[in-house]
């Protein structure tokens, strides 16, 4: 960012994480140049550019929608390409890693075990036909698409699992994006797979562990509403072994 | 150091390398396909573009008018042959995407929707509100995830593509969670890193647009075609460069000064806020220049004005662009006009491809940004990249899927040996590095250079000036010290490397600049202020040499559409 002459300066604590120099985080803290229009990202930049060129932290759109720059800030997971300096009153502002990941280093934690929950849902499309393309596209009315449009905005940016006490006790918890997106897709009138993906997600460790805190919600920046979409698969999975057990022989 | 092999390694995870993968796993089963990106797929920067993608989807439209308008919109310097065969293909990719569960926006009856945009004659943007580029590529993303035969290496950054016998064989790649440099070897490598904005300092383009591919395929010896042609987009925000999409002006918007004044009446009368961008771009900078820009605490602006279409509309099409004002400029567009000057958006040269995505060097093959077919010419109509990336994407993985099918297996040849030397480059050399020179001050200026220099408007005098800039810069490069001595996720490592790619690019643009003594498109000369298609009617081919870039030129292809004045 361009500099404007001011000398106001803010401080930082940032928990570092250097594997191959010791076993434990540690706590750094650094004092960069304050400007009203900066936000966390911002700070990290400077130290970056202007301080220490070895902290790591993953960033790139800078404008909310790649879902790279997650970290905890001041204890609450936040993206911090969006989140404003000067709407921080702890000093010094306290930046961690996001909670309930392994951190690979500094900043940057391990999501591998978000990709598989996210490949587990079946996140596209399931039909056992699929019309040719010269036919034209599935008709889908305005309606028909908001039912799902919510969900559809996940950004995957993990701030919904640092949130969850749940996924922090269990590690193979689906937890909220993943299951945000099934109900996605569930709810496309697209798709015809309801059957398998929800034998995919109604399972031990799928959508009834959750014991609806709702910090995930509370936490997700683009109004996604995981805790409500456990809600409404639990109302689904529910649905779908009534009708089993009620109706052994009926097509479901 | 190990080895991994496949049939066919795509260099990046958008929305062109993505689609490359699923064509390529469509074509055949036996295919092994692996995605190699420096971040994860849902990362790559397609997830900005905003406004739409374009195809022929209505009888009042034709496939001929898209041709044209692409054509007028490039300056004439667009291949036609290529625009035919794009036009022809965009609507069914389209559907596709749809097949595939694309939340695009709808008509009442449930037809996927279009709207107006700069330099499209009639409505022909497909869109799903103003998130275009982010439901485009998560969706091909979650459906590349049915494929068992795609495999991922998510953050893996390709340093190298491996040549043996005047042959792409493979890459190698530095596996950024171990600091492990992997051979991998293929039969085609596909280039599909996107553009190269952050070789400017006002740029739309995210971190990672360090034009990487370009590179890559420029040292292994393939072309790099019309490099001097960069896109500013007229809209984005001050300071970040946050672009604002052109569907806000698609939806009805007002580009005004600082009297209020539609100044556009005096530039593009005729198309107003739907011209294209290189005039708009232009016309912004006058109206500067001449004392009616707004006037902020980063430099002047202009004023985008919504506020006519009221809050229904901006809340249900253009979503993001209320999101974006209201978090990154402290402006409601519902109330208040937002702030807006160009910056440097796209990249309409690239790696040179003919329209299958075949780069002319044996195994290698580009599609989407990274490579220039070229459709766009002098200047890219907003909406027609997406487009591109799913056609010429397609295209490419299905070539390169064909030519992998008729080479034999990449046996025991010697890819491990090849990677050796990049190892010992990296490890040995770039790694060890304690050079006083800083990483972020010689990058800061390569920016700024380019910025003055290489901007909406050059002259020969200026592209001296960034030459000689760059060639400096170059030297002080080979003294950057990296202190970061761990070999994993060392993202200053990274940096280093890519700045290594982006001293290249900026070198090749600017020298084509020099060579190009006219104005066309987005290239404007003020010593050479016309069109010259006596002189000019060609693309410049760019090829690296160890003192700089060697210069062919490559005939336009002419078919339907003679060049004419552009007016609009």
């Amino acid at each position: 960012m361009a500099g404007t002459g001011t000398t106001r300066t803010i401080k930082l604590r940032i928990k570092r994480y250097r594997p191959e120099r010791s076993d434990e985080p540690f706590d750094q803290e650094f004092t960069v140049p304050f400007r009203d229009d900066m936000v966390v990202l911002d700070a990290l930049n400077y130290i970056k550019d202007h301080i220490d060129p070895t902290l790591a932290y993953r960033w790139s759109c800078r404008m909310g929608i790649c879902g790279s720059c997650g970290a905890n800030v001041d204890g609450t997971p936040k993206l911090t390409c969006a989140l404003y300096l000067k709407d921080l009153r702890r000093r010094p502002v306290v930046i961690e890693p996001l909670e309930n990941f392994a951190i690979l280093k500094d900043l940057v934690v391990d999501i591998e075990p978000f990709m598989e929950k996210l490949e587990s849902v079946k996140p596209y499309i399931l039909r056992p036909d699929d019309r040719p393309l010269e036919r034209g596209e599935y008709r889908q009315t305005p309606e028909e698409l908001d039912l799902y449009r919510q969900q559809s905005l996940c950004i995957n940016c993990m701030l919904c699992y640092a949130a969850c006490p749940v996924y922090g006790h269990d590690p193979k918890f689906l937890g909220p994006a993943a299951s945000a997106l099934a109900l996605r897709y569930e709810l496309d009138s697209r798709d015809k797979g309801s059957e398998e993906r929800l034998a995919a997600i109604a399972t031990e460790h799928g959508i009834w562990q959750c014991t609806f805190v709702g910090e995930c919600s509370v936490v997700c920046p683009k109004d996604v509403d995981p805790a409500g979409a456990i809600q409404q698969l639990k109302t689904r999975a529910a649905t779908r072994l009534m009708k089993a057990m009620l109706l052994p022989l009926a097509p479901r | 150091m190990d080895r991994l092999s496949y049939d066919i390694v795509i260099v990046g995870g958008g929305a062109a390398g993505l689609r490359a993968a699923i064509a390529a796993a469509e074509t055949s089963h036996s295919l092994r396909i692996a995605v190699v990106s420096k971040v994860y797929p849902m990362r790559s920067h397609t997830v900005s573009a905003e406004g739409g993608t374009a195809a022929v989807l209505r009888d009042y439209d034709s496939f001929d008018q898209h041709g044209f308008d692409t054509v007028k919109g490039s300056d004439f310097l667009a291949d036609q042959d290529a625009v035919e065969f794009f036009v022809r293909r965009a609507p069914g990719e389209v559907v596709q995407m749809d097949h595939w569960g694309c939340p695009w926006s709808r008509e009442p009856d449930g037809r996927v929707a279009v709207r107006a945009f700069g330099g499209m004659s009639v409505k022909r943007t497909v869109f799903a509100a103003d998130k275009v580029g982010f439901h485009m590529l998560h969706t091909l993303f979650q459906t590349s995830l049915k494929y068992e035969t795609i495999e991922r290496l998510d953050e893996w950054f390709v340093t190298q593509i491996l040549v043996e016998g005047g042959k792409a064989v493979g890459v190698a790649a530095l596996e950024l969670r171990s600091g492990t440099l992997h051979a991998i070897g293929a039969k085609a490598v596909i280039i599909a890193t996107g553009g190269a904005g952050r070789v400017y300092e006002f740029t739309t383009n995210g971190a990672i647009k360090t034009g990487d591919g370009m590179a890559l395929a420029y040292r292994a010896g393939a072309p790099l075609k019309d490099m001097e042609f960069l896109q500013f987009h007229p809209t984005c925000l001050p300071v970040t460069g946050i672009l604002i999409t052109e569907a806000a002006r698609g939806e009805g918007g007002y580009l005004v000064n600082n009297r209020g004044e539609r100044f556009l009446k005096k530039y593009v009368p005729e198309k107003m806020e739907l011209g294209p961008r290189d005039i708009l771009s232009r016309s912004i900078i006058q109206e500067i220049r001449e004392g009616r820009g707004f006037q902020g605490p980063y430099g002047q602006y202009v004023g985008l004005d919504l506020r006519h279409l009221g809050e229904d509309v901006i809340n249900r099409k253009l979503p993001m662009v209320r999101e974006l004002a209201e978090e990154y400029a402290g402006v409601d567009p519902v109330h208040e006009v937002i702030p807006v000057r160009p910056g440097q958006h796209y990249i309409m040269g690239g790696v040179h491809t003919d329209i299958t995505g075949f780069t002319g060097f044996p195994g290698l093959y580009a599609a989407g940004e990274t490579a220039c077919v070229s459709i766009n010419g002098a200047n890219r109509l907003g909406s027609n990249s997406l487009s591109e990336c799913l056609v010429f994407g397609a295209e490419a993985g299905r070539s390169a899927a064909a030519y992998a099918l008729t080479v034999p297996a990449v046996g025991s040849n010697p890819v491990s040996a090849l990677v050796q030397l990049e190892e010992t480059r990296i490890f040995g050399g770039l790694l060890k590095r304690e050079g006083g020179e800083s990483l972020a001050e010689v990058r800061g200026e390569m920016q700024h250079a380019m910025e003055e220099h290489v901007g909406i408007y050059r002259s020969g005098e200026t592209l001296e000036k960034a030459l000689a800039r760059i060639r400096d810069l170059r030297r002080r490069w080979e003294r950057v010290g990296v202190r970061d001595k761990d070999p994993f996720f060392n993202t200053e490592l990274t940096a280093t490397l890519e700045l290594d790619f982006m001293l290249d690019l900026a070198e090749a643009i600017a020298n084509a600049a020099l060579l190009r003594r006219e104005s066309r498109g987005a290239h404007s000369r003020t010593d050479y202020p016309k069109r010259d298609d006596v002189n000019y009617l060609h693309h410049s081919m760019a090829y690296r040499t160890p003192t700089g870039p060697r210069f062919d030129k490559l005939p336009v292809k002419v078919m339907k559409w003679q060049p004419a004045a552009r007016v609009y």
